[in-house]
Formats: structure tokens, sequence, C-alpha cells
């Protein structure tokens, strides 16, 4: 298949349905490039026209903003909406919650007005739109599996129940960890951790929601984040459960269940 | 009553009434010295939201129990306050019971109504010093609360259950002087909880039944006063700031960071030059980026650290805190509280704030502590009053960053790939669509 950039769209003088955001783990990390593929499969092979900056897309500068360097958050922003808007881009599609509330909340002070809707609620929408088909009895029916809402979809923009709908499209047995929705645990990730060592504690934060995620008893934890993702796998393997449970993206379940 | 006990209560009114105030224009002052914030849009968003978290406490109720049992103290709190109205007017006025033939046979309901509520606060009062001293509940028994927050908690809950038992003493006695119909005291309607113990005081002298009723009224009086005194200083502030807090609270959504419109205008005057207003010496003094001490942060961060109940609802939520980490969402409105105190007082003794070489971050709140963050929201989500610990944090870590450089080397190898690679990671940009590339093929 043929990923286009906005700009060969703009060279041919058309204009896509929506941008996708890859973000920067979903381009270069070699596990979200799974999840990034796994959403342009479906976004293909459902007929939605659309395009992605390509080596035009710089960080958000999310990492840059939660550490406290406003500067280099400004000066990615600056550049992000510059080509954006020289772009005339409208709609905004992530696979990254993080990149999600960057682009939603925090562009539009500085210029950047834009739709911008996270994957899982595209997902969503495209199901109940009919135009995404999924496989009578796919691979997820009636496994056990279990959501960790990642802090800045659910918390930061409540979005709980979109995700969840996906899901139940999947026909999958969903089971709630005990701390879920607003309560949910985070991975660890967030504020620029990801980044850098943990400071000195008991445990490690994905460690402990692992475990959590684990006492569940279910085969797969489905994720709406690249990072959470990469959080829970390695909490997962420090329990060496690797083998018997998955940390999957919502796209790539969805993606395995295309009809 | 006599003219001395007159004059004595309108003597304690007015000094309790002089030192409270004088307290709430210092925190007034206090609040004031922070940052200027708009935070008067949709005024109808506001009101519901102080009407349903404060008013109505909806935060509390994700924990069921202590939800339960606070609102019996809070309702009690509020509606018993009403009766101290009588009690201020009999006292100013020399009477006894004004309200009781005003309002024939309703007033024993109003009072027994009051009973009722008295005897639910001390109930639930006791309860919470059990689940405080007792179970040792983990979000009340924190490191960040050694030493005085926890007997400032012990000390109202004490307090409460001994106002409470005055009143409920005093009603008793006042009954049987009314039933041997003694001078002054009003013939009433048997009240619904201590006309069932009038057994108890039986036995006693008319002269001593009077020493228990005037002794129990007094000390009821005097105990609101000192309480009044004691509440700015105390955590129990909240149930006055809460409303407040409440209305102020923030309305976007909770991930979104607040702009820095200084820095955005640096940005852009160094990308498109020509925008740059000419220097003409009458530019602002160089200000500070982030937030280093108190008088940095914003009045709303300065109101949350006032409204702080200490409840550790952030705390037992905040990944960092329960995996053992320093960094406490709750030490970090105490700290901002007890700085902001402490600069008020030296603002009070010196007319204006002479420099004391310490500051918010370091002296109170240590850098550890605000590196653990993981900007998660729980802290903000879990707050019933609508505090943002989060919010300092964010200010704190910024100062950190910006003006002292103070970042771990990780951080520093992440800036610079941002910088140079627009990346967090040493990837090279044109690697960034290679995934894409590689989907042609399959
Ligand atoms: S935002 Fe920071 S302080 Fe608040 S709960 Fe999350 S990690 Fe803790
Ligand atoms: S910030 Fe809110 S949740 Fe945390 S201790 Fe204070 S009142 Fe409780």
């Amino acid at each position: 298949m043929m990923i286009k950039s906005m700009a060969e769209y703009a060279a041919n003088g058309e204009t896509p349905e929506v941008l996708f955001w890859v973000g920067c783990a979903g381009s270069f990390d070699q596990r979200a490039q799974k999840i990034t593929k796994a959403f342009a499969q479906i976004l293909d092979k459902v007929g939605v026209q659309f395009a992605i900056l390509g080596k035009e897309e710089m960080c958000t500068g999310d990492p840059a903003r939660r550490s406290g360097n406003e500067f280099l958050f400004q000066m990615m922003a600056y550049n992000n909406i510059q080509t954006m808007n020289a772009y005339g881009v409208k709609k905004i599609v992530t696979a990254c919650p993080h990149c999600f509330n960057v682009l939603k909340n925090e562009y539009p002070a500085l210029g950047g007005d834009y739709e911008v809707i996270h994957h899982t609620t595209f997902l969503q929408q495209l199901i109940n739109d009919g135009r995404i088909r999924l496989k009578e009895g796919g691979e997820f029916k009636g496994k056990r599996i279990t959501y960790h809402d990642s802090c800045y979809l659910g918390r930061g923009n409540n979005i709980y129940e979109a995700p969840r709908e996906v899901l139940q499209a999947l026909d999958v047995e969903l089971v709630e960890m005990k701390r879920c929705r607003t309560n949910g645990l985070c991975c660890g990730a967030g504020g620029a951790q990801m980044f850098k060592e943990e400071e000195a504690g008991s445990t490690r934060v994905n460690f402990e929601r692992s475990e959590e995620a684990l006492e569940t008893g279910a085969n797969i934890i489905a994720a709406n984040c690249p990072f959470c993702t990469t959080m829970l796998t390695d909490g997962v393997k420090n329990k060496e459960k690797e083998d018997s449970v998955m940390v999957l993206d919502i796209a790539e379940m969805v993606a395995k269940s295309l009809a | 009553m006599h003219l001395v006990q007159q004059i004595l209560f309108i003597l304690c009114a007015g000094v309790s009434v002089y030192f409270f105030s004088k307290k709430v224009g210092e925190i007034r002052r206090n609040i004031k010295l922070g940052k200027d914030e708009n935070l008067t849009d949709n005024p109808s968003a506001r009101w519901r939201n102080m009407i349903l978290m404060a008013l109505g406490q909806q935060k509390m109720f994700k924990k069921p129990i202590p939800a339960l049992l606070h609102l019996a103290v809070y309702a009690g709190f509020v509606i018993i306050n009403v009766e101290i109205l009588e009690i201020f007017l009999d006292g100013i006025l020399g009477q006894h019971r004004l309200f009781a033939p005003m309002l024939g046979s309703l007033y024993a309901y109003l009072i027994g109504f009051f009973e009722v509520l008295a005897a639910l606060v001390l109930i639930a009062c006791v309860i919470f010093l059990i689940r405080r001293n007792v179970l040792k509940v983990k979000r009340l028994n924190q490191r960040e609360l050694d030493g005085w927050p926890r007997n400032d908690a012990n000390l109202i809950l004490v307090t409460e259950v001994v106002l409470m038992s005055l009143f409920l003493i005093m009603n008793t006695a006042d009954q049987v002087l009314q039933s041997r119909g003694a001078e002054h005291y009003t013939l009433t309607e048997p009240f619904w909880i201590t006309s069932n113990f009038t057994g108890m005081f039986a036995g006693l002298s008319d002269g001593a039944l009077v020493a228990i009723e005037r002794g129990g009224w007094w000390l009821h009086i005097i105990g609101v006063f000192l309480f009044l005194n004691y509440l700015p200083y105390s955590k129990h502030l909240h149930i006055v700031l809460a409303f407040p807090n409440a209305y102020y609270t923030r309305l976007r959504p909770q991930g979104e960071m607040a702009n820095m419109k200084e820095i955005q205008n640096e940005v852009l005057y160094m990308m498109q030059p020509e925008l740059a207003p000419t220097a003409d010496g009458s530019q602002p003094a160089q200000q500070r980026f982030g937030a280093r001490d108190v008088m940095d942060l914003s009045w709303k961060n300065l109101l949350d650290a006032y409204s702080c109940t200490e409840c550790g609802r952030c705390t037992s939520a905040c990944p960092a805190n329960t995996t053992g980490k320093k960094l406490s969402p709750r030490k970090i409105m105490m700290d901002t509280r007890d700085r902001l105190e402490e600069v008020g007082k030296n603002i009070s003794v010196n007319k204006t704030f002479v420099d004391d070489g310490k500051s918010l971050v370091h002296d109170y709140i240590s850098v550890e502590e605000l590196r653990a963050c993981t900007t998660c929201q729980a802290c903000v989500e879990a707050c019933p009053v609508g505090i943002e610990p989060l919010s300092i944090i964010n200010q704190l870590r910024r100062y950190l960053v910006m003006e002292e450089s103070n970042s771990p080397q990780e951080w520093n190898l992440m800036f610079g790939n941002v910088e140079n690679n627009m990346a967090p990671w040493k990837f090279s940009p044109d690697e960034r669509d290679k995934w894409a590339e590689e989907m042609v093929n399959s």
C-alpha cells in the first residue's frame, strides 16, 4: 500500500480527509511502529483518505513541556503549527494520547486550531458508521481482556467509553482493573518519565500497574498509547508472564479483526 | 441573667471577632501575593462546580463511608450554627432561649433536630478519631502529617466532641430546670434526645443545675469563639475556603498545561524578528520563568494551599507516592501554605517582604520530589475541593529547568534530541517515515 504525505496531496491540489499524526514513538519505536502500521492498514482498508506529514512532522514538544522546558516546547509547537497551517490542516487523528492532548488542548493558544481525534475514538466512529466491518467470531471473541486507561486520554480529556466500545465491538470479555477510569493508575511514562530513571522507591510504577492488570486474569492488556504499551510490556516481562499475556494497542486488535 | 455575664459575653465576642478578622485580612493579603490569573469566565459552570463540589461534596462520595460521616459532621456544623445564632443573641441581650416563645411548639422540634445532628456529629467524630489513631488508615498517617498536622486533626475532632457534649449536657440540665419551674427557664416541649437523660440530673439541686447549664453554655460559646480563631491556622479553614476554591477551580481539560505567553513571544520574535517590539527601555524588568517561591505562583495556587484539608486523597492516588517515591501532592500543598505563612509573617514584621534566603523549591520542596511526578493528574482528579497540586509542580519544574538548568542528564539528552533530531530519541529525522516506506512492499 502507498501512504501519501501532505506534500504529495498538496502537489496534486488535493486535500485528504484527515491528517494522521504519527508521533515520535509511532515513527521510531519498533514496538510502536507496529501500532502505526496497524492503524494505517485499517484506514487504507476502509478507504479513509489520509495523509502523514512524513519528514516534516516534528515532536509536538510534549516531553519538553512536561519536564519544564517551555522554550523547547514553544519552538517545536511553532514549527509544527507553521507546517500544518501552511497545508490548511483541519482534522487530525493520532494514535498517541500525549500528542492528542497537546494538539487538541495546547496548540490552539499558539495559533493551531484543528479538530483533533484520538485513534480509539476514530475507530469507534468508523465502526458505528459501518465503515469498519469486523469478522464474525474474530480472534478476540470471548477472550478475557482488561483495558488500561492512559492518563491523557482518560483524566486528561475524559475519554473513557470510546475505547471500551471498540473492545465491546470485538466481542471480548472486558474485565476492569481495581483502579480504572477516573481512578486509573498511571503506567509511569508520563511527564517525561519515559526518558529518565525513576526516583528511588519501593517499586516501579509500571510494575505496580502491570501487576494489577495481571491480577484480573486477563490474557490481553489493551492499551491506547505507545508509551503505556512499552511500560506495561516491561511490567509483564518482569513478572515473567510475557508468554501468556500480551499487551496490545486497540488498533492492533481491530486490524486483526477486519472482515 | 446578670449584667456582668452580658458584658463579659460582649467582650469575648468582640475580642474573638477582632482577632479573627485580623487573621482573615492577613490570609487575603497573602493570597494576593500570587500572580494574576483570570478565572471569572463561564460563571454558570463555576456556580455549578461550587454547588456540586463544595455544597454537595460530590467528589467525597468516591469513598462512601468517610463521605457519609463527613456529611454528618458538615451538615451538623452548618445547621447547628443556626442555634449559635440564638446563643449569640441570648448572650448579647441577656435573654434565655430567645426563640422559644417566638416559635412555639416548633421550637422543640428545631432543638430536637439539632440534638440529633449533634449526636451524629459526636458519633462521626469519634469514628474519625478511631480511623486516625486506632485503625491508622494509611492516608491519614503518612510522613508529612507528623507533628502539628496530626495534632491539628485530632484537636479539632476532640473539640467537636466536647462542643457537642456540652450542647447536649446544657439542654439536659435546662430541661430539669424547666420541669422545676426555675426562674428564666422557659418551659418548652421535651427535646428529642436530652429529655431521655433528665434522670441523670434529677438528684441535683437547682443551684448545681444552673451552674451546669450556665457552665455548659459558657464553655460552648467560648469553644465556638476559640474555634473561630483557630480555624485560620488549621486545615479546617477548608470549611470556608472550599466554596471559593470550588468556584475558581479549573474548567479546562485536566490534561492541558498552562501556556507561558512570555516564552511564546520570545520564540515568535526569534523566528520572526520583524514582529519583535523595538527596545525602548520601557520594557518590564526581566521576570523569572517558572516559580521559585510562592509569589511566583498564581493566586489560585495560593488559595488552593489554604483550602487543602490535608485529607491525602491526592497522595493515595499518586503513582509516585504509592510506589514509595518521596513525592506527595498533599505535601506540595502543605509546603506551599507553610512557606506562604512564613512569607506573610515576614511581611507583617517588615512591612514588605525582606529576602530571607529561602524559597519554596529546595527549602520546602526538594528536586527529588518534583522529578518524580508523571503528570498523571490523579491528584487533581482526587481532590474533593478542586485543588491542583500538579499546577504547582509544573511551575516549579519550569523554574528548575529554565532558570537553574537543573535537570537530570537523561533529560538533557532528550532535550538535545528534540532540538536536533525533532524527536526525543537519537534517530535521524530522515527515518521518520521509514515505516511508511516499509508498508509499500506489504
Ligand atoms: S500528577 Fe504528579 S503529583 Fe499528581 S498524582 Fe500524578 S504523579 Fe502524583
Ligand atoms: S490537595 Fe485535595 S486531596 Fe490532597 S490533601 Fe489537600 S484537600 Fe485532600
